[in-house]
């Protein structure tokens, strides 16, 4: 009984000891790498740094109509964040016309929050204001170089007309090359209400091919391809929050709270153990479970990390021995009053259960009303707070009763005064 | 522990500091932060000391008003603040110049901006977690223990929640989103701590049921006066970490988390417990 209680103790220490040894440092198991925890966890965005923005439609539009423009809205910011090549945007509708896009790890965040938010209306306009085409009459556009005045050569952007447009594009530019003062000869390229290029017809486009040319950076021409391609915005979208958030800034942030939560741990392990003896090191033992599921579970179900996920992760660290702290003080209790090492496990166990699970089910409920009525960052600490406290119950229940029951049969029931009494 | 006859002091323990609080309240409002107002935030890690002039030429040509604080260490870090809607390319632009300046890490920084309708809303769904929050819990405590639990463990709770809004107010304290990820903890904290005085209270009555209430009180309050005092330790040894060891961000949320806390404790032995005593008292006399 006895050596079979330390083998399995023993166990119990060098998969710990494992777990906290592959959690740090990775694993690779037949080939498949498997990161260490630090680097498997979803960051949020104010930990690997980024951009996330909240557009809101400015319209009166309700119900089915309004859902149908926040999908196709939501659609296009889509098309044009690809063009951008940020790795795995998230871009969700949020409430009924909101949209909240998190980019991570972007070199010019500025760049990409004057690309979303664009309407981005193109429109090619004659000098009597009439609309010859729109961007939805191009099936295709590329940038292409082309030697400009100054006979060096510069970026233009090369459109593919539908046939629609190459129709209305022919008749509007055999018009335009009819006319005898230069002025009344000009297209106007407009985007959003601002012109960017104003050619002078020369003869009838039949081929539906035009071309603009504005004096383009290679990236602006590059730009207004993505904006083209994706189309205009169905509505108009006003920015309501923007934040940027530099990954060296998010870097140290997470660094320190990693910090801050193994000095934590280690703090909370001597005091467990020289306050509790024992029961101390078992508490330790469980926390050190605890710890490495809360990671898991978190990693396994994509919770993203943040900073107040992080805070409340730390927090529950502390509260997660509480648990521990109200079942020892019962054994304690139990032992003073001269019952067995057992005897006392077992009831002080049964007494403490109460107590723990009403108190835990109400923090429970905060959790939960954390995580359904908060926003952004506020529901990640939900998160983690929920993930916590089911292990927490779990940990100190199972796990914390079994490991002390070993560990009484490995000293005997003679020293009580380890456990406390 | 006599905390029945001593709850006179203690309520007037609670009631100054509360008084303090509403005060400051009143006189000087809370600090609210840029995602309550509206408006600009820039915090930059330039990682030297900059004269505040310096600074303040920088942002001059955008914001004569912008509070400037410093952070960190060495006080490397700055973190500006404005109550204007500046436009993206004005952020740029000042984060570049102290960049050009300084020769920091053009990473090193963070700006946030939010539209005013923002805070209101932020503001608006705080309360109403509060509320559904507080409503839930009561529901809770009346099933697993009685009505007069539910309302007296409320009453501490409203007693944490206001000694947190003083120590925002005194501390001028940073009211931003995170604001209420630190009341709804305290919340969570106080009224777990309070299941737990009351769950002994609860298996006490059981086995004596001859005793005074009072001496019921206060024996129950001397039995969990250890795991109390324990389990407080232990999560102001998790506190302390985050709030020494953690950045600006996390230490602003550390420090009302960290005396939020020990009101939490103090609530449960001295508010809660009486609050019950004299709702019980109420109906017997």
């Amino acid at each position: 009984m006895k050596n079979k209680s330390i083998m399995i103790l023993l166990l119990i220490v060098v998969v710990l000891i494992g777990a906290g040894y592959f959690g740090a440092n990775g694993v690779e198991i037949g080939g498949t790498k498997y990161e260490s925890a630090k680097d498997s966890i979803d960051l949020g965005l104010d930990l690997a740094g980024g951009v996330y923005v909240v557009l809101e439609a400015n319209t009166d539009a309700t119900g089915t109509e309004l859902r149908q423009m926040m999908e196709e809205t939501k659609a296009i910011i889509s098309k044009r964040v690809d063009g951008l090549g940020v790795s795995e945007p998230n871009i969700a509708i949020e409430g009924d016309k909101r949209i909240r896009i998190e980019l991570a790890g972007l070199s010019d965040p500025q760049e990409a929050i004057e690309l979303i938010g664009k309407t981005a209306l193109l429109q090619f306009v004659k000098p009597d204001g009439e609309v010859v085409i729109t961007g939805k009459n191009v099936s295709d556009t590329t940038v292409i170089f082309q030697e400009g005045d100054m006979g060096i050569q510069e970026p233009v952007v090369s459109l593919v007309l539908d046939s629609e447009g190459t129709t209305a594009f022919y008749t509007a530019t055999s018009e335009l090359s009819q006319e005898t003062e230069t002025v009344d000869r000009i297209m106007y390229i407009v985007l959003d209400g601002e012109v960017i290029s104003s050619p002078v017809v020369i003869d009838p486009i039949a081929d539906g091919r035009p071309v603009i040319s504005g004096d383009f950076e290679l990236e602006e021409a590059n730009n207004l391809t993505t904006l083209i391609r994706a189309g205009a915005l169905p509505v108009e979208m006003i920015e309501l929050q923007t934040s940027v958030i530099g990954p060296t800034l998010g870097l140290e942030a997470y660094n320190r709270s990693i910090l801050a939560g193994i000095v934590a741990l280690a703090l909370i392990f001597s005091f467990m153990i020289l306050v509790y003896k024992i029961p101390g090191v078992v508490a330790s033992m469980a926390l050190a479970v605890y710890v490495s599921i809360v990671i898991a579970v978190m990693i396994g179900i994509d919770v993203k990390l943040t900073l107040p996920g992080i805070a409340g992760l730390v927090l529950s660290i502390g509260m997660a021995v509480d648990a521990n702290v109200l079942i020892y003080e019962r054994i304690r209790e139990e032992l003073k009053a001269d019952k067995t090492l057992r005897v006392a496990i077992d009831r002080g166990f049964k007494r403490a259960l109460t107590s723990i699970m009403d108190a835990n089910l109400t923090t429970l409920i905060a959790g939960v009303v954390l995580y359904s009525f908060g926003l952004g960052p506020i529901k990640g600490f939900g998160v983690t707070l929920i993930i916590g406290i089911v292990t927490s119950i779990l940990t100190a229940v199972f796990f914390t009763k079994y490991v002390l029951i070993l560990m009484a049969n490995v000293t005997g029931s003679k020293n009580t005064k380890l456990y406390g009494a | 522990m006599k905390v029945i006859k001593n709850k006179k002091y203690t309520y007037l323990l609670s009631i100054s500091i509360i008084v303090l609080g509403l005060v400051m309240f009143f006189v000087k409002g809370l600090n609210y932060g840029i995602d309550f107002t509206g408006g600009t935030l820039i915090q930059l890690n330039v990682g030297e000391f900059v004269e505040l002039e310096d600074a303040r030429e920088f942002m001059d040509p955008f914001d004569k008003n912008a509070s400037i604080i410093y952070a960190g260490a060495d006080k490397q870090e700055l973190i500006i603040k404005s109550t204007l809607d500046l436009s993206n390319e004005e952020i740029s632009t000042i984060v570049n110049s102290f960049v050009a300046k300084y020769e920091m890490d053009d990473n090193n920084f963070q700006t946030q901006k939010f539209g005013p309708l923002m805070g209101k809303e932020i503001q608006g769904r705080a309360v109403l977690s509060v509320l559904i929050a507080a409503g839930l819990m009561l529901a809770y405590i009346s099933f697993r223990f009685q009505f007069k639990f539910g309302v007296a463990a409320i009453v501490a709770l409203i007693h944490d929640v206001l000694v947190t809004l003083a120590i925002y107010s005194v501390l001028r304290l940073p009211v931003n989103s995170s604001f209420i990820a630190a009341i709804l903890t305290i919340v969570g904290y106080s009224i777990n701590d309070t299941i737990v005085i009351f769950d002994r209270i609860r298996e006490e009555l059981k086995l004596n049921q001859r005793a005074t209430l009072e001496n019921i009180i206060d024996g129950s309050v001397a039995l969990s006066l250890r795991r109390t005092v324990n389990t407080t330790l232990t999560t102001i040894i998790a506190v302390s970490s985050l709030y020494f060891l953690g950045v600006e961000d996390i230490k602003v949320l550390a420090l009302p988390l960290l005396l939020g806390m020990i009101s939490g404790t103090y609530s449960s032995l001295f508010i809660a417990t009486p609050v019950w005593f004299s709702l019980k008292k109420g109906k017997t006399n």
